[in-house]
């Protein structure tokens, strides 16, 4: 595929250590530092940015057909509907 | 006749107009399946939300109950796979399929290094009665629903493993063609959708260990 | 280029050539006799359970094989007769040629969904050896998590069945996205394929969501490890939040391509341009998303907040409106059109008369205030009978009368399935308005025995079901005589269409097309 993007070895090297300097930042603030309930906000931040790093340049998404993008996209806002009305339904029996 | 073998290096199959059209078409394709393994896992993560926002409790004496260095020790080997997969796809769309192949065998020790932790994390759990079946669950809980906070992560781990196990064989089936130098500068299409698969398998890791591992 | 006389049919023979086929059009033809199959196997039940019912006491069934019955009818109906339906169906033949491609984009993955339908169905038939199932097709737990009965197999198969309808969803929408002939926007697809690119849809997103929750029954009754078990503090209504996703787009996924066929037919029937292109196309959508909102009203009496229970309520409502603009549009189509009441026809014209039937009394269901008192009734039975038997099911009839000489390269008997179209829907009313008038009055579902001032409803019920049952066999019974012995044609557009499926050979040839066709206009311009 001549018109393919090829990602430079080093995109791929800082993406990688991008990855695990924030997973040590998870770590850290989660074992070391007490925010209360910002504890667990600040892990799924944190993950979120670690997931699209990986979406973006592991898996090509930058750069790629929109398409992709919104079938992932999607995906993700569903879930996020199930799990809204599911745990208002709990929380408010 | 069209239903013979295609060698996708040079050819492309007889319903598609050009190799690219093909490559593009598998790639949508695989990224649809990912959605379905979104779905499939966040209604796993909804019920994990609704029953930690009900036994907060159960969930912190649970979350201590697991091994957060063995949990960061996975996190890190499943990173590092994510990025010696991301390299392999890289060498395939460059031509090298002997230097995928390495990088490929690579991901696989790592997958494997994954499930031997996982072993050690099961089977410490079971020996100490937390496996939360009615006929093997032996533990004195201090909270009245860790029974279900265990059930929560074996479903969801359990799950997990399956997929990482899949992947394997994935693996084995890509390392069998970039040994047959099947791919190409042209055609790379298996590798990079083994990779996508590999990468949501190591998503899903990313949210698993933190709600898990560090409450 | 193929020999004269060579078509998708004759072109290969031996049953290999077909159990190892990729070419979507003898899929299709493999799902013909599957799904029909499952029809009469799940019809069958259906006749059981009502002449059960035609006295108060009990006949022949106690309660426990009544339940089984009554599940299993459900499970064949619901999972291996009208999800597939239309997709599998009608949809692996028309869809490539309507958009003038060769095959779908991934034509094994296409046949590997023929598999997994009946593989996950025999695993579950499987359940029959081991006395049945007597949850009820839905599953609840904590029952179904305790009950003694063959519950794995069943929702292990369910599970299986599952898998078939995404991948085939799957292999539509990137056909779709990717595979359309040149010049074909997708403001220029047929909307036959605008129904299908909407389910397909519904397909990806909702079934994953069932195929899970099954997976968790599965491992509750396997290996104790119970999510929804309330003696841990798991909820019950959890589970019920997650079959409903699922089931909800679930009955979108069998209706709206029956929809779609309607448009094909009534346009084609009525030899002028479908009224409201945009709107029927974008009402597709619309009921795609909106059925992903709506879940909740499954679930009025069994525990869910009311905050909850009045927003499904509100979107409830919402979701009838792009149907009815499709009902709307299909009138205005019909106004003034050149009508001919061949067999097809017949059937979209009672599919719209049913299918407003049972969209009107969905809105019965869809005000909370009235459903407390309609739940777990016959007007729920009847309402689903109607938008699924009348609606979804008539519609399969339509596009497999409609299809049918360009699939077999063959004529049915026009008189005689007109008169099979006209049975069944007599039938079909008689069976189906005395529960609606029960239900109203109290009678539940699922229950094997009444009290007797029930009995007139249910015995005109059952007198209609029989009626139902000798018009679908008939009709049924046509298609398959007539796929060997009706009188052949080569006629390459027998109705007048002006889809791209009418401008290839019948039966087509293996690759569909000899050339790729340019297309420049919209679907549908008559005169």
């Amino acid at each position: 595929m001549s018109d393919h993007h090829v990602m430079p070895f080093k995109t791929n090297l800082i993406i990688f250590l991008s990855l695990i300097f924030l997973t040590v930042l998870t770590v850290y603030t989660a074992k070391f530092v007490d925010l209360g309930t910002g504890n667990i906000i600040l892990a799924m931040f944190i993950a979120t940015i670690k997931i699209s790093l990986v979406l973006a340049y592991f898996m090509h998404l930058k750069g790629d057909d929109n398409m992709n993008k919104v079938i992932i996209f999607s995906s993700f806002c569903f879930i996020a509907l199930l799990a809204g009305i599911c745990y208002s339904d709990l929380f408010f029996r | 006749m069209s239903t013979d073998k295609v060698d996708r290096r040079v050819d492309h199959s007889f319903h598609f107009e050009s190799s690219i059209h093909e490559h593009e078409s598998g790639k949508q394709g695989v990224w649809l399946f990912m959605a379905t393994e979104v779905m499939m896992f966040g209604a796993l993560f909804t019920a994990y939300f609704m029953y930690r926002g009900k036994y907060f409790e159960s969930w912190v004496e649970g979350g201590a109950l697991l091994d957060w260095k063995m949990g960061a020790i996975n996190t890190v080997v499943l990173l590092f796979s994510s990025f010696t997969m991301a390299l392999a796809v890289r060498e395939t769309q460059l031509g090298n399929n002997k230097k995928a192949l390495k990088l490929v065998v690579v991901t696989t020790i790592c997958a494997f290094a994954f499930l031997v932790i996982k072993y050690f994390e099961y089977s410490g759990k079971i020996h100490h009665g937390l496996f939360p079946s009615e006929a093997m669950w032996n533990y004195d809980a201090q909270t009245s629903n860790l029974r279900l906070f265990m059930v929560v992560y074996f479903i969801m781990t359990g799950l997990h493993g399956i997929h990482i196990l899949i992947g394997i064989v994935l693996m084995f089936w890509l390392m069998k063609r970039l040994k047959n130098e099947e791919f190409s500068k042209d055609y790379y299409t298996a590798v990079e959708g083994v990779g996508l698969y590999w990468h949501i398998v190591d998503l899903i890791w990313i949210y698993l260990f933190p709600l898990m591992y560090l409450i | 280029m193929s020999a004269p006389g060579e078509n998708y049919i004759n072109w290969e023979k031996g049953i290999w050539s077909w159990l190892s086929t990729i070419d979507h059009k003898r899929i299709a033809l493999m799902y013909f006799y599957t799904i029909l199959g499952f029809f009469v196997l799940g019809g069958f039940f259906a006749i059981m359970l009502r002449t059960e019912l035609f006295t108060a006491e009990a006949m022949f069934m106690n309660g426990n094989e009544y339940n089984r019955a009554m599940t299993l009818h459900g499970s064949l109906m619901v999972f291996m007769v009208i999800v597939p339906g239309i997709p599998a169906l009608l949809g692996n033949f028309a869809l490539p040629l309507m958009i003038g491609a060769k095959d779908v984009a991934f034509p094994k993955l296409n046949l590997l969904s023929w598999y997994l339908l009946i593989g996950g169905a025999f695993i579950a038939l499987l359940s029959l050896f081991w006395g049945g199932v007597d949850t009820g097709w839905t599953f609840y737990t904590p029952y179904s998590s305790k009950s003694a009965d063959a519950v794995t197999l069943v929702v292990f198969g369910a599970f299986i069945m599952g898998l078939s309808s995404i991948v085939t969803g799957l292999n539509f929408l990137v056909t779709i996205h990717k595979l359309r002939a040149p010049g074909m926007t997708m403001m220029r697809m047929p909307l036959f394929v605008w129904s299908l690119y909407a389910t397909a849809i519904m397909q990806v997103l909702a079934s994953p969501v069932l195929g899970i929750t099954l997976l968790l029954i599965v491992a509750e009754r396997v290996f104790g490890v119970g999510i929804f078990d309330p003696n841990l503090g798991g909820d019950p209504v959890l589970f019920q939040h997650f079959f409903w996703f699922y089931s909800h787009p679930a009955v979108y996924i069998m209706i709206v391509p029956a929809f779609g066929v309607v448009s094909e037919v009534i346009a084609t029937f009525s030899q002028k341009t479908i009224f409201g292109y945009k709107a029927i196309a974008f009402s597709s959508l619309a009921i795609a998303f909106i059925s992903f909102l709506v879940w909740g009203h499954h679930m009025f009496v069994s525990g869910q907040s009311d905050l909850a229970a009045s927003i499904f309520s509100i979107l409830t409502m919402l979701v009838g409106v792009p149907t009815a603009i499709k009902l709307f549009n299909w009138i205005a189509t019909l106004y003034k059109g050149q009508i001919s009441l061949d067999t097809p026809m017949i059937w979209t014209l009672c599919l719209m008369s049913n299918f407003t039937i049972g969209g009107v009394t969905g809105l019965f269901l869809a005000a909370f205030a009235t459903d407390v008192h309609l739940h777990d009734t016959y007007f729920i039975v009847a309402h689903f009978h109607y938008t699924m038997l009348g609606g979804a099911l008539t519609g399969l009839f339509s596009g497999l009368y409609y299809w049918f000489p360009k699939m077999t390269g063959r004529k049915y008997h026009e008189m005689q399935g007109r008169i099979a179209a006209i049975i069944v829907f007599i039938g079909f009313n008689a069976t189906f308005i005395p529960q609606f008038i029960m239900g109203s009055q109290g009678m539940p579902r699922r229950y094997h025995t009444y009290d007797g001032i029930f009995a007139p409803y249910h015995m005109a019920s059952t007198i209609g079901s029989y009626i139902l049952a000798f018009g679908f066999l008939f009709a049924i019974y046509i298609l398959i005589r007539d796929m060997f012995k009706g009188e052949k044609t080569d006629e390459k557009n027998p109705w007048g269409g002006t889809t791209l499926e009418w401008t290839t050979q019948t039966p087509p040839i293996h690759t569909n097309f000899e050339e790729t066709p340019i297309v420049t206009g919209s679907p549908y311009e008559y005169r």
